[in-house]
């Protein structure tokens, strides 16, 4: 009987959802007019791009599940954004039924030609959403925001973080300034909100969390290697007041890159990485490169030209330069899937914008190299102190995949002229010296710009285990004494604090200036040494900030549309932009004990004792005997027989 | 009708009773790897492949705590970055495009393994650093690395032994951290390590005998190592034709890797475990219990009510020069005045010349 009733149960249910499929089927057929619209735009931001639509078009998609229920059209712009790759079915809506969007997302990705014959490709993935985590709101709808990084804003007053995971070493003089730069290893720096009181102890506890969120070992942060900047590292957002308690910097020059960051990293995207740009992620292509860097953000933004709200921004980049030799053979030619062995098929569903930009700035009449499939749209942006030329590829109209439906980007290579334009900024540090004990640190920092002079601010922090000796330190440029106008000196603590040391210096035109400082080594317990001492050990990257000046005026509205990549920056003035530089970490060796003493010392030892007590004490006390030879077989059986018979022995 | 409707009740009611009857309720796995150097790179292997299964059998990453002591996928030295391979035909990429290392590096430590096993982790780490089990889990737990009579080598710099190892075992038994537990270890003379336990419901394999080595499987002349230990590559060949619903049991793992394929002697010990090995699935371990509660309930979902608030934002200045240089300086921890020192040692020098004499005064000034 109760298989009659589930058998009847089960006719009902494929009954039921056969007409669903049928109700859905119908309507996709029906709307399908080749233009695969993208999610909600928000009205307010309209400053007519050819890209965005009139009239806001939905995204509609319907759980095909056992429970059969109406989706209105009201609920609609929140419910349900599965990420199924299927086609969506755009719907005119009625505008003032449907409630505004909150959330946005977008995605884009800049293709770089260097002059080296490397290729540089910058991913970035933007989400905007106008919530408030502060102020004992608790959220709990999440839709296009990750929810682990929304939850770690909330439960730690985050106001600004900054986390990044570098592999490899950014080289300014061959390939030129990155959109975003970044350090080798792990960075990570956090503006807290006024309201906590106890920072020391929630950084240590956000260290923690991250380290769980993102597969890292961030949780060696500690004391020892964070530092409280007075001066460097502004927030990138929205603030009034900048009372340096609430900021804490901290970098693991040591930490590895590989696929178990990647992994957590591309599943905070909305799409993760089954639609649109973040497909082309590839393990095996990425960690194969000369550079990769992928950095999270997340910073409180205006909303609209007046700013009288904030949203807040999360955005994921990802950097990386694939080597002309490793990744395309020596040949030179590019194309997406020579870098990242796919090709694009779609764009993200739930991105309002998804672009493509390859630089051809040096390529004005396509004589040095040829990009196709050919595209006609172009686009100009005031990007790092220059006015770059961009081919843009639309990936959320149809006609860029073509007949093919997939877009394998190819530039080729038809000679190779030309020169890079020299950055103007550039940084290099080395360790001189020899011997275990002391040493001195340098850093060069070279002005390229043939007649302007500029500040730049200079943040050293190196653990406690080099001694600094500051009386030593010297600022020369151009052979002459050159003296900061502002010095912070924080001198470390044994095993508590690492030095500090910020100076703002004014760089003079087409110069070097070089800063040393000489230091000692400090012989670490034995049980701080780690198990393999003798790589060496770690100094953080020397970050140089600094307003250079630049060629052309920059964009200081921040609210235009503006691609990604120009906007990451906020820019104040026309005449300069702000660059941050990284330096090279240092390894140093320190006087390392030889950990296998204890084992050697004891089988020395113990082979003496044992071989010369040993001697002594035979020689002492052995007696000798004398002792008869062992008689021959036959003889000792006759012996038995005799003792047998009770006879005396032969 | 409402007999038959009470009926059918009854028969889920069943249903679910015997679901839940059966011995564990959610499967868990600790693979560790305590091996540092790229000519260790065998052991990672190991441990990945290991990983590898356990995954493809059902136990979500959540659920898996996995320690790899050094990175060898993106290892300078390594020719392919960001794969780990299994043998020198380089099919099979154990690393994957989806892996999460829970603890990795410095952090694989003796302290670090028994503070997960028993569950005594800071406050703050995170769950994914955890090992959340209960009475009615099952553990997989896996250790590879080099190893000796008693004890297993972590990093080179220290040493787990078979006692602590036991006691660990005995703190989870007693906190009920486990229903079942079993323990692999592919290590030389891995059997010491099983010796000394005695919680009930444990099963242990290992690769060798006291007194034998584990040998490794075969070098890659291009990756310049060997890639894998023998008993695990058997092992992970073993796991390939598994699937989430065979019935597999454990008299067949016992099998895996003979004298003649392993050089050296694989051992288990089944004193300990209540069930009849023959009885126990491979999935049991390997694989995983997932609960799914169908609900028809409708959850509505509302937004915050937001303030508006009229103020006016602005981004900040990144290099405010002036604003630097005439910075206030910071507070500075309290220091003496600067006379109070050179007021302290006239004042010592004056009670010493009195105490002695006014004589010695001139010699000084």
């Amino acid at each position: 009987m109760a298989a009659h009733r589930c058998s009847n149960c089960a006719a009902l249910l494929i009954l039921c959802s056969l007409s669903v499929f049928i109700v859905v089927d119908s309507q996709e057929t029906t709307l399908n007019g080749g233009h695969h619209a993208t999610t909600v735009h928000n009205p307010q931001t309209t400053t007519g791009t050819a890209e965005q639509t009139a009239e806001p078009a939905v995204e509609e998609r319907r759980w095909e599940a056992t429970a059969v229920e109406e989706a209105t059209p009201d609920d609609d712009d929140d419910a349900a954004a599965s990420d199924k790759q299927d086609t969506s079915a755009p719907e005119t809506v009625d505008p003032s039924s449907v409630p505004q969007p909150k959330d946005d997302f977008q995605e884009e990705l800049v293709i770089r030609p260097l002059h080296s014959g490397d290729i540089y490709a910058s991913f970035q993935f933007r989400t905007v959403w106008e919530t408030d985590f502060m102020r004992g709101n608790k959220v709990s709808h999440y839709r296009l925001f990750p929810k682990s990084l929304g939850q770690v804003i909330s439960k730690f007053s985050v106001r600004e973080l900054h986390i990044s995971f570098t592999q490899g070493y950014w080289r300014t003089m061959q390939w030129g300034q990155p959109f975003q730069p970044s350090p080798p290893g792990a960075e990570l720096w956090v503006w807290f909100q006024d309201s906590v009181t106890d920072v020391d102890g929630t950084w240590k506890e956000l260290t923690n969390v991250l380290s769980g969120i993102f597969c890292a070992s961030l949780n060696f942060i500690d004391s020892t290697n964070t530092v409280q900047p007075s001066a460097s590292f502004k927030p990138l957002g929205i603030g009034n007041e900048t009372d340096h308690r609430f900021l804490r910097y901290a970098t693991l020059p040591r930490e590895i890159v590989c696929t178990e960051n990647l992994t957590p990293w591309k599943k905070l995207l909305p799409c993760g990485s089954k639609a649109g740009l973040a497909v082309l992620l590839k393990s095996e292509k990425l960690f194969h490169s000369s550079f990769h860097s992928q950095a999270v953000h997340i910073r409180p933004v205006c909303q609209d030209w007046q700013c009288k709200t904030t949203s807040w921004e999360l955005r994921q980049t990802l950097n990386v330069v694939f080597d002309l030799h490793n990744s395309a053979q020596g040949k030179r030619e590019w194309s997406l899937f020579k870098m990242f062995s796919r090709t694009l098929t779609e764009a993200c569903p739930l991105a309002s914008s998804s672009k493509i930009y390859i630089d051809i700035t040096d390529n004005p009449q396509g004589e040095q190299f040829e990009v196709s499939p050919a595209t006609p749209l172009l686009s100009q942006a005031v990007v790092l102190g220059d006015r770059r030329t961009f081919s843009v590829y639309d990936l959320t109209q149809q006609i860029t995949f073509g007949t093919v439906r997939s877009l394998n980007l190819l530039i080729r290579w038809k000679s190779s002229e030309g020169d890079m334009l020299r950055p103007l900024l550039h940084a290099e540090r080395y360790v001189a010296g020899y011997g275990l004990q002391t040493g001195e640190i340098h850093t060069l920092m070279y002005n390229n710009h043939p007649y302007r002079s500029f500040p730049v601010l200079l943040l050293d922090s190196v653990p406690w285990y080099l001694r600094l000796y500051i009386h030593t330190l010297t600022v020369t440029s151009k052979g002459k004494d050159n003296k900061p106008s502002y010095i912070h000196y924080q001198p470390s603590k044994d095993r508590l604090r690492p030095h500090l040391l910020e100076m703002l210096v004014q760089l003079p035109p087409n110069s070097v200036t070089e800063v040393t400082v000489q230091f000692e080594r400090a012989l670490l317990k034995w049980t701080e040494y780690t198990p393999d001492p003798n790589h060496g050990f770690y100094v953080g990257s020397s970050v140089i900030s600094s307003l250079v000046p630049s060629i052309v005026a920059m964009d200081t509205n921040s609210t235009r549309e503006r691609p990604l990549f120009s906007s990451f920056f906020p820019c104040k003035e026309e005449s300069s932009y702000f660059v941050r530089v990284y330096t090279e970490p240092l390894l140093v060796n320190l006087p390392t004990p030889d950990f296998s003493m204890p084992y050697n010392v004891i089988c020395l030892t113990c082979t003496v004792v044992a071989v010369g007590y040993g001697s002594l004490y035979n020689l002492l006390t052995r007696s000798f005997q004398i002792e008869e030879p062992s008689p021959g077989l036959a003889k000792r059986i006759a012996n038995i027989i005799r003792k047998m018979r009770g006879v005396p022995p032969l | 009708i409402f007999f038959f409707y009470s009926i059918h009740l009854l028969h889920t009611a069943d249903n679910a009773g015997q679901f839940f009857s059966s011995g564990h309720t959610n499967n868990w796995a600790v693979l560790v790897c305590t091996s540092r150097f790229w000519f260790n790179y065998r052991h990672v292997a190991n441990t990945l492949s290991v990983y590898r299964s356990v995954k493809r059998l059902g136990i979500p990453d959540s659920h898996i705590v996995l320690m790899l002591a050094d990175d060898m996928a993106c290892n300078h030295r390594n020719p392919k970055p960001a794969t780990v391979f299994s043998h020198k035909n380089m099919e099979l990429n154990v690393y994957g495009d989806d892996v999460e290392v829970d603890y990795r590096g410095y952090e694989v430590t003796v302290e670090n393994f028994l503070r997960v096993l028993t569950g005594r982790l800071p406050p703050s780490t995170p769950r994914s650093k955890r090992l959340l089990s209960d009475d009615r889990s099952n553990i997989l737990i896996y250790l590879t690395g080099h190893g000796g009579n008693g004890f297993l080598k972590f990093q080179d710099s220290e040493e787990i032994s078979n006692v602590e190892l036991a006691d660990a075992f005995e703190q989870m038994w007693q906190k009920r951290r486990y229903n079942e537990l079993l323990f692999i270890i592919d290590t030389c003379q891995g059997a010491s390590m099983y010796e000394r336990f005695y919680s009930p419901n444990l099963m242990a394999l290992a690769s060798s005998q006291v007194g034998e080595d584990s040998l490794s499987h075969q070098p890659d002349l291009a990756i310049g190592v060997h890639l894998m230990d023998r008993y695990t590559f058997y092992l992970l060949e073993f796991l390939e034709d598994i699937h989430p619903a065979s019935k597999t049991n454990m008299n067949d793992l016992f099998k895996v890797c003979p004298k003649s394929q392993c050089v050296s002697t694989p051992g288990h010990r089944t004193d300990l475990f209540l069930r009849d090995p023959g009885s126990v699935l491979i999935t049991d371990f390997f694989g995983s219990v997932r609960k799914v509660e169908i609900t028809m309930e409708t959850i509505n979902l509302t937004d915050p009510i937001k303030q508006v608030e009229q103020r006016k934002y602005s981004y900040v200045d990144q290099l405010p020069v002036s604003e630097i240089i005439h910075q206030k300086p910071k507070q500075k921890d309290w220091h003496p005045p600067d006379g109070f020192i050179l007021g302290l040692w006239t004042l010592i020098l004056l009670v010493f010349f009195k105490l002695y004499g006014m004589k010695h005064l001139k010699h000084i000034f």
